[in-house]
């Protein structure tokens, strides 16, 4: 399990200010949802977490190590026990999604071919997907490659995941599939999770604690049942869509 | 662009003499690259030779100089056709590939996945495949002359009836390690250029598909202006050296 602090965070592109000032601390085990509109900068602060972008200013800290400070050897160390799903699930083209799942325990570990085979088999087997071994990512529908995304951030065991919109544009019962899987996939590797996401009943799902981001900053940050029963004017208006949908049973 | 682009070549040094060595990545990007660029430039090759042998000849024979067409047709082709033509027609196959390849790897945030994989994108991506262009063009190269100069002895023999053995022993007596040394050394230039080009572009890729179609097409509009741009300077280094 891994320990994430982000402190006074923040980072522009030219003029337009995407996060101003964040402070986070997501506690060992903890499954943590964030929210907010587009071009927020959810998709931002994961990424700088991982540091494939550089803040501004600010600091992060994984298990108490300061991201932002590592060499690049001691980053990959870091990045060896971190699992990131990409909103597009981020396939590699050229390759079967048997060598999709293989490339990270082969490139980053001492793990025999067989037991490589064996953890492919396995991680494919965890998301229902045993017969996708050999496709490749042409060959499959948005919510299979979600699917073999998610196998494959799972595959190195990570203590860290960070899942960027993991359910955008898939229907409503993949959605829920999917969360679920997320919700079983954490309990089996007791992870610490960031969930970016717009979808109320993901988030629900997976997570008890939730942020919300507005304007650069965090707007509310606490328990995801609140949102739902939330007075503040901006909430309302963002989750009311969702919460209608919560409480026609969807969920 | 000079800017990023000298960046980017300075990267590449620093990480193509340091281990781990992919050699399994080159061998297969050199394969899929000669590969690729085989039948153009066998064509190319032929017609190249044939032709060169067919416009010179006319004028040649009105200085009476036909006796020499076979050795101007073989150290052109040797000394400058060859190379720069085969480097152009690579640059336009190869390192457009690569800038498209890269620059959808880009936008779909595969790089990104890659790196945050802890698995260098720049050593695994980059590195081969300019490593992979250095080295498939020289030989491409060496296989285009030859087809150049058996396309020019068609055209000679078509018109003049000149046995195989006598235009061979022609072509060997006229070049020489000077004129063949240079030749293929520039290829390798020419090679790292269209490799180095076509990943700067298609790696450093952004705005969508969009980005990538830049990416492909600047690629080779780029790679082919400094390959002309360094054969300028490096036909002047070679005649500084060799005379």
């Amino acid at each position: 399990m891994a320990e994430v602090e982000v402190r006074n965070l923040s980072k522009a592109f030219g003029e337009s200010v995407v996060l101003d000032n964040i402070s986070l601390k997501i506690n060992e085990g903890e499954n943590v949802v964030v929210f907010g509109r587009s071009g927020t900068g959810k998709s931002v602060l994961l990424k700088c977490i991982v540091r494939l972008m550089e803040p501004d200013a600010g600091e992060i800290f994984i298990e108490g190590k300061s991201v932002l400070s590592l060499s690049e050897k001691k980053l990959n160390e870091i990045r060896k026990e971190i699992g990131f799903l990409f909103q597009s699930a981020a396939l590699y083209d050229s390759m079967t999604v048997r060598e999709n799942l293989a490339f990270p325990l082969i490139r980053n570990f001492n793990f025999s071919q067989k037991e490589v085979e064996a953890k492919v088999k396995s991680s494919l087997e965890k998301v229902s997907l045993e017969e996708a071994i050999d496709k490749m990512p042409a060959e499959l529908s948005g919510g299979m490659k979600k699917r073999i995304g998610l196998a494959r951030t799972i595959i190195t065991e990570p203590k860290l995941i960070l899942y960027d919109e993991p359910t955008t544009g898939l229907d409503p019962i993949t959605t829920k599939e999917i969360s679920q899987l997320i919700v079983e996939l954490q309990k089996d590797l007791k992870t610490t999770a960031i969930v970016v996401t717009h979808d109320l009943i993901c988030a629900k799902i997976i997570a008890s604690h939730a942020v919300v981001l507005k304007d650069g900053k965090i707007k509310y940050e606490g328990n995801i049942e609140n949102l739902v029963t939330t007075s503040d004017p901006f909430l309302k208006d963002f989750f009311s869509s969702e919460i209608l949908e919560v409480k026609n049973g969807r969920n | 662009m000079i800017a990023g682009l000298t960046t980017f070549s300075i990267q590449f040094f620093k990480k193509v003499f340091i281990p781990p060595y992919e050699f399994a990545e080159i061998k297969r990007h050199m394969d899929e690259l000669g590969v690729k660029t085989l039948p153009i430039v066998s064509v190319t090759g032929f017609i190249i030779g044939l032709v060169l042998a067919m416009q010179s000849q006319p004028t040649m024979a009105r200085f009476g100089a036909e006796a020499y067409l076979p050795s101007m047709v073989a150290l052109s082709v040797v000394r400058e056709l060859g190379p720069v033509i085969t480097a152009l027609i690579f640059a336009g196959r190869v390192s457009s590939g690569i800038g498209a390849e890269l620059g959808s790897m880009r936008v779909t945030e595969q790089i990104d996945a890659m790196e945050v994989s802890a698995i260098n994108p720049f050593r695994f991506l980059v590195v081969t495949r300019v490593v992979a262009c250095t080295l498939i063009l020289p030989m491409l190269t060496v296989y285009v002359m030859f087809l150049a100069i058996f396309g020019g002895y068609l055209a000679i023999f078509l018109s003049r009836h000149i046995s195989f053995q006598l235009y061979t022993n022609t072509v060997v007596n006229a070049l020489e390690f000077s004129d063949v040394i240079p030749g293929i050394a520039k290829t390798f230039f020419f090679g790292y250029i269209v490799g180095i080009v076509g990943t700067y572009k298609g790696y450093n890729a952004d705005n969508g598909t969009e980005g990538v179609g830049r990416a492909s097409t600047s690629s080779v509009v780029v790679a082919s202006l400094i390959i002309l741009l360094a054969d300028m300077v490096l036909v002047k280094l070679t005649v500084l050296i060799w005379g």
